[in-house]
């Protein structure tokens, strides 16, 4: 009995110090982590945007002369546009908690409605042009009503449509590549996309000398990137359809209760995806200067990268767009500065793949806070 | 439960293996064509030759294809598919020249001849006979024309190359090198590409035969050498994405010549547009419609000790160059494909 209690006091008293020191010690250290956590989920695009930065600072010393040239990062801005694009229509569907395996083909799939219909068949431009944009949306609305309807997960939707409208690709190109020069002949406006505007020349024939702007070139197709993404960011963050997507991808049973309706937002969201990637097309055509039935095989995946490495959560309800546009930035900084410094292809993989799993895994750790 | 879900697999098996039989006695003779993807149009036409030869030949076709390249496990369904089909024989464009063979080897030993097609089988003796084109010779007919146009600034070329991939497949070697041989450059391993010490030589770049990635990649290149003259490329998807970036910089004035290999009818129309200087043509029609009828009747060509009989491949230009045959470019619109 005695033994007994004098054992337990000294096991008491042993532990009675050492408790309250490590527990003051830690609650000072979370105080800080956490606070860092609070900020970085109040404003998830603070780390893209640092690593941006570290990544330009990194190439203008690896590459000396050449990365930060103004011609160099108009052609990284140039490379980037349409895997941004796409990037802005798989953000609408990751904020649902939904994922678009399609986005990739069914751009190329509009190429080939808008480029083909167009010069192959003769039908003028301005019904060729609208009729691939009607093609993407029904692209994206079929996406929708699938996963609304039949109430399947989106990433095996999507895995079907992918193939499907491979297919459709296939049947309707027949696997024919339209040449440049020919569709300069026959619809020079689905081309206007790659024209090349040089703002120091064009300021100064009317008679503005800014000499920062010398060497730099942009295309319609990097402008369009922009207002795409100015107008989705716009309708996200100001409307209430914007609220709905967000509230539909944090919890949609509280977003029923709340009065939304999960599938028409879910119908919309895709739909608009699919315009998106139609819009994302007509960028493809002028960066190619035709249409190639056989490319953009990767930029599906290239665009779930940008939405990743932008901070924008897989889970749905948290991300924005200028994340997003920022993490396609970040991707093309890193492959065409390691193209740069000399690095091979197989590097720049292995560089983005770590990227992706660094983002996940910030985003895993900011969730936290939430949970 | 098992037994009967047995059982209505044997009825499915015994009524599947009638129809195949009811099918086989309708035209008897069977023989397949497997291609690396179903898109590609090199493909695709030499899906349509073969098709035309069976209908004429009046034996049934079977086509089969991977889902993309380098997909060698929906290839070796194929070839099961085809030994159970009793197929006299196929033809294979092999996208994993190494791991088929021990398919191809039981393909062989149930009594099916095999004809591989364009990429050669490693070792080549693997098929009972390869048709393709020489890739290392159509490299070296566009690297001797572009040393013969260039004359005496051949010696002060900056060349860029836009390469295939990373892992130097057999044809992104055979054409580099062939390249190299034919313009004048020291080839250090004849298996591997990117160690020749050549000062002419300014970047590789990696093109994966892609007309967007091609403008990416010369675009990347023109960073690294702005005063480029000579760009080869693999295939002329490339070459066209790469002409979009010259343009770009104003670079489409002459000032810069792009050679390639393929002979795809986009690829022929862009050599009289001035776009590529000269393309090696291969003839991806010949092959399917040479291993039909080899298949049908049974009799092969003559062929190397090898197994292995060259379709050919003839530069087509519209600036012929002399010591360096060619074909004009309304010959090669005659026979281009795709």
């Amino acid at each position: 009995m005695s033994d007994d209690a004098t054992g337990s006091a000294t096991a008491e008293r042993g532990l009675q110090g050492a408790t309250t020191a490590v527990a003051s010690f830690d609650e000072t250290d979370a105080g800080l982590v956490r606070r860092i956590q609070a900020f970085l989920h109040d404003f998830p695009t603070i780390i893209p945007f640092i690593v941006l930065l570290i990544g330009a600072v990194i190439f203008s010393f690896a590459a000396p002369g050449k990365f930060l040239a103004p011609l160099n990062l108009s052609v990284v801005l140039q490379q980037v546009t349409i895997i941004a694009i796409l990037g802005v229509a798989q953000t609408l569907v990751i904020l649902t908690a939904g994922i678009d395996l399609s986005v990739g083909v069914i751009m190329i799939l509009c190429t080939v409605v808008m480029g083909r219909t167009s010069v192959v068949f003769g039908v003028p431009v301005y019904i060729a042009f609208p009729l691939g944009l009607l093609a993407g949306t029904a692209c994206g609305f079929v996406n929708g009503l699938i996963i609304t309807r039949l109430k399947l997960p989106p990433f095996i939707v999507t895995l079907g449509t992918w193939s499907i409208f491979g297919a459709l690709n296939v049947w309707y190109s027949q696997s024919e590549t339209i040449r440049a020069q020919d569709m300069e002949q026959a619809a020079p406006f689905l081309q206007a996309t790659g024209t090349l505007i040089k703002p120091f020349q064009t300021l100064q024939s009317l008679g503005l000398q800014l000499d920062f702007l010398r060497g730099w070139v942009l295309t319609w197709g990097s402008i369009l990137m922009i207002a795409v993404a100015i107008v989705v960011w716009y309708v996200l963050s100001n409307t209430p359809f914007g609220r709905h997507v967000y509230a539909v991808g944090d919890d949609p049973d509280s977003a029923r209760l709340a009065g939304i309706s999960t599938n028409k937002t879910l119908l919309a969201v895709y739909s608009l995806a699919g315009l998106i990637c139609a819009v994302a097309a007509w960028a493809f055509i002028g960066r190619i200067g035709g249409v190639s039935p056989q490319a953009g095989q990767t930029s599906n995946l290239d665009s779930i990268t940008a939405v990743v490495i932008g901070g924008t959560s897989l889970f749905g309800g948290r991300g924005s767009i200028v994340g997003t546009v920022i993490g396609a930035l970040i991707v093309g900084v890193f492959r065409n500065g390691l193209a740069l410094s000399g690095l091979e292809l197989l590097w720049q993989d292995f560089a983005v793949g770590v990227l992706i799993i660094v983002a996940v895994t910030i985003d895993q750790w900011i969730r936290k806070i939430s949970a | 439960m098992g037994f009967s879900f047995l059982k209505t697999a044997l009825v499915g098996a015994v009524v599947l293996g009638s129809m195949a039989a009811s099918a086989a006695l309708a035209q008897d003779v069977t023989v397949g064509l497997i291609t690396k993807t179903e898109t590609n149009p090199f493909f695709v036409k030499m899906r349509e030759g073969a098709q035309a030869e069976a209908q004429k030949l009046g034996v049934k076709l079977i086509t089969a294809a991977g889902k993309y390249d380098g997909d060698n496990d929906s290839q070796v369904a194929a070839i099961e598919n085809l030994i159970s089909a009793k197929a006299k024989g196929f033809a294979i464009v092999p996208s994993d020249s190494k791991a088929i063979v021990p398919t191809i080897q039981k393909a062989r030993d149930a009594g099916l001849m095999v004809i591989d097609l364009d990429t050669p089988l490693d070792p080549m003796t693997a098929a009972n006979a390869t048709f393709a084109t020489d890739n290392f010779k159509a490299g070296q007919l566009i690297g001797k024309w572009a040393a013969g146009t260039l004359g005496d600034k051949a010696k002060d070329a900056h060349i860029v190359y836009l390469d295939l991939a990373t892992n130097q497949p057999t044809v992104d070697y055979l054409r580099h090198q062939g390249f190299n041989d034919g313009f004048g450059i020291k080839v250090a391993n004849p298996t591997h590409y990117g160690d020749e010490k050549d000062p002419r030589i300014c970047d590789y770049e990696i093109s994966q035969g892609d007309q967007e990635k091609g403008r990416t990649a010369m675009e990347n290149a023109l960073q690294k050498c702005p005063n480029v003259n000579l760009v080869y490329t693999i295939n002329e998807p490339a070459a066209a994405g790469a002409y979009e970036a010259l343009k770009a910089v104003g670079k489409d004035d002459g000032s810069v010549m792009i050679v390639s290999i393929d002979g795809g009818c986009p690829g022929v129309k862009n050599v009289q547009a001035g776009v590529i200087g000269a393309t090696s043509q291969q003839y991806p029609l010949k092959m399917a419609s040479m291993a039909m009828d080899s298949i049908a009747s049974g009799k092969l060509p003559d062929l190397d000790k090898n197994g292995y009989f060259d379709t050919g491949a003839q530069l087509v230009t519209a600036k012929p160059v002399d010591g360096v045959p060619s074909i004009s470019v309304d010959e090669g619109l005659k026979l281009c494909w795709g």
